[in-house]
């Protein structure tokens, strides 16, 4: 009987142990459709109010070239440093224990709970010539506020808790046995990491990365205190859509979104692919 | 003792009968914060004792251009009171909320208090800036926000431009390098006439700050009179920052009497005495008189009407995508 049973089956759907996906897809696509699908479409109309002659000299003037190249270059630069040292703050974070900890560990999320502006506010007053930083820097001749290094280390700031907290959870799982059975094969500490720690790591890496990247690329309240957002040079391509909101330019503004739109999109569904490769090709070890 | 106690009772239930509360939205922008909760609160006195209702006047701040988007995209604001005309009309071309004569409709372009562009500079005057042509020494930096983002600074832009127009064997074209000049001694432009003030202040960065004369008093004032100094140039422009009731929301709410009232009560003398009182300069010429002294003495006020044709010419002139503020930035 069992075993007719489950060969009747076999030719149905495959077998859910908890029952709604009909449900569930259904909630999930009115939600998405309402919280973001809907909101994009019309960004993508407004972009066209004002037809396509309009659409392509907006996005092609030079300045919105400038701006959008500092936007993506900055939260690049930015998401790598992330990358780097928030997989040494998360490691140190997961595999040691020290006094206050605990403390270090919810100062992480410190760039998460901020508002923007005040980080950038803080940022500046740090940085700025006459700040505890940059009177540091000045006489080097190294500049901070008011230049686009400026920018990357606002953007740096608030992609920080993306990286750990990404990686915290993968490292947890990683047993410690796993080096060591490394170390007992004859491996040496850099061949551990390399083909035995980071290959494990590096989906979550991914993830981190696109995530501070993504939020860099987007970010506007704490940016516009430290970039001095000089044209053609410090200015970042959210300030240009709040520059031509200011001239009720609404075409205008939603002509350069949708640009960011699809660059981001374009490099979310990048990262997203190679992530999966990645992590089928760990899976097949 | 019951028979006062019931007097009483049916005295304030009589009263709570025949007076009503109204609410009135005053949609504003950032630096009059200050003047509306004093102004609301003298208002709402007036009124009670007028027509023996309570009014209560909620205020909502923010940059001038910001604001105008809000109101045009559903804030139910009773009256604006912004930063320039422009931002004014775009309810009337925009969101067709007021009708596009809005600006005759009360005294005085519409605007009760005016300030106009002054310089801010550190104590003692170093760099001996006295007028607009002191902007473009190699040796100065100049600190004012972006006219693209900030419509306060629109004002500091034009003020520039008309200074340069108005030398000997000015013109459109000595202007435009002349302005171009000058911002290319600014170091950063922030969005707004708030951070822009920062900068300079807190940060240190600059020469001289550009700023409305009132913003630059309050500065002053609350920065400490020993640290900075403000400076008249020869020439400036007189701001106007224009009030206007929203014509279909008042209409909806049912409050466009009190709205009207709540705006010609500006120029009022008590108005005008608020509006002094925060640094703003009086239309009134009997309150002006009497408060001549607390101003900066500024040979040559120009309008923006006398000089560029309104405000809807200035802003396609200078501040519209290839305007003149672009081609500053140009390549």
């Amino acid at each position: 009987m069992a075993t007719t049973a489950s060969v009747a089956l076999k030719g149905r759907k495959p077998r859910v142990i908890l029952p709604g996906f009909g449900l569930t897809l259904g909630y999930t696509m009115l939600y998405l459709s309402l919280l973001v699908l809907i909101p994009l479409c019309a960004v993508f109309i407004r972009s066209l109010s004002g037809g396509w002659g309009h659409f392509w000299e907006v996005v092609t003037a030079p300045r919105v070239l400038a701006s959008l190249r500092l936007s993506f270059g900055a939260s690049l630069i930015a998401a790598l440093i992330n990358v780097l040292f928030g997989l040494i703050v998360s490691w140190v974070l997961v595999r040691y224990t020290f006094p206050f900890k605990r403390f270090i560990d919810a100062m992480v999320d410190l760039p998460f709970a901020l508002p923007t502006a005040v980080a950038g506010i803080a940022l500046t007053a740090l940085y700025a010539p006459n700040g505890w930083i940059g009177a540091w820097l000045a006489p080097m001749g190294i500049h901070v506020a008011f230049t686009p290094l400026g920018i990357v280390v606002a953007l740096t700031f608030i992609g920080l808790p993306f990286v750990v907290r990404t990686l915290q959870p993968v490292l947890e799982e990683l047993d410690k046995e796993v080096e060591q059975a490394a170390a007992s094969l004859g491996a040496s500490a850099v061949q551990a990491f390399c083909r035995v720690i980071f290959p494990a790591l590096w989906p979550a890496l991914l993830t981190g990365f696109a995530l501070a990247f993504a939020r860099a690329v987007g970010e506007y309240g704490s940016v516009i205190f430290i970039a001095g957002n000089m044209p053609m040079r410090s200015e970042i391509a959210p300030l240009l859509i709040v520059s031509k909101l200011e001239q009720y330019d609404y075409a205008g503004a939603t002509a350069i979104a949708v640009v960011m739109l699809v660059l981001s999109f374009a490099l979310m569904f990048g990262i997203n692919a190679l992530q999966n490769w990645a992590s089928t090709r760990h899976g097949e070890r | 003792m019951v028979a006062g106690a019931l007097l009483m009772l049916g005295l304030a239930a009589g009263s709570s009968s025949r007076a009503a509360t109204v609410k009135l939205l005053n949609v504003s922008y950032d630096p009059t914060r200050e003047l509306y909760e004093e102004y609301n609160k003298a208002f709402a006195v007036y009124w009670k004792s007028k027509t023996g209702d309570t009014v209560i006047v909620n205020q909502s701040h923010g940059g001038s251009g910001k604001q105008a988007r809000s109101v045009i995209d559903g804030l139910e604001a009773d009256v604006v009171t912004l930063a320039l005309a422009y931002d004014i009309d775009a309810l009337a071309t925009q969101g067709g909320l007021i009708p596009p004569n809005w600006q005759k409709r009360l005294p005085s372009n519409s605007t009760p208090y005016t300030s106009t562009i002054v310089f801010l500079v550190r104590k003692g005057n170093a760099k001996n800036i006295h007028d607009w042509g002191d902007l473009v020494r190699p040796d100065v930096q100049v600190i004012t926000p972006s006219p693209k983002t900030s419509g306060g600074a629109r004002w500091n832009y034009l003020a520039a431009w008309a200074w340069a127009l108005k030398q000997p064997g000015g013109s459109d074209a000595s202007a435009e390098a002349f302005v171009k000049k000058l911002y290319h001694n600014v170091p950063v432009l922030d969005s707004g006439a708030r951070g822009a003030t920062v900068t300079f202040v807190e940060r240190g960065i600059g020469d001289v700050l550009l700023a409305w004369e009132n913003e630059a008093y309050l500065a002053v004032k609350e920065l400490g009179p020993n640290k900075f100094d403000i400076v008249a140039p020869s020439i400036s422009i007189i701001a106007e920052p224009p009030v206007s009731i929203v014509d279909q929301n008042v209409d909806e709410h049912g409050t466009r009497k009190v709205a009207e009232e709540y705006l010609t009560y500006l120029y009022s003398p008590q108005g005008q005495e608020i509006a002094v009182k925060h640094f703003y300069r009086p239309r009134d010429p009997a309150v002006a008189a009497k408060y001549a002294g607390q101003f900066q003495n500024i040979p040559l006020l120009l309008t923006v009407d006398a000089v560029f044709g309104g405000w809807t010419k200035a802003q396609a002139t200078h501040f519209a995508d290839h305007g003149t503020f672009d081609r500053i930035y140009g390549r």
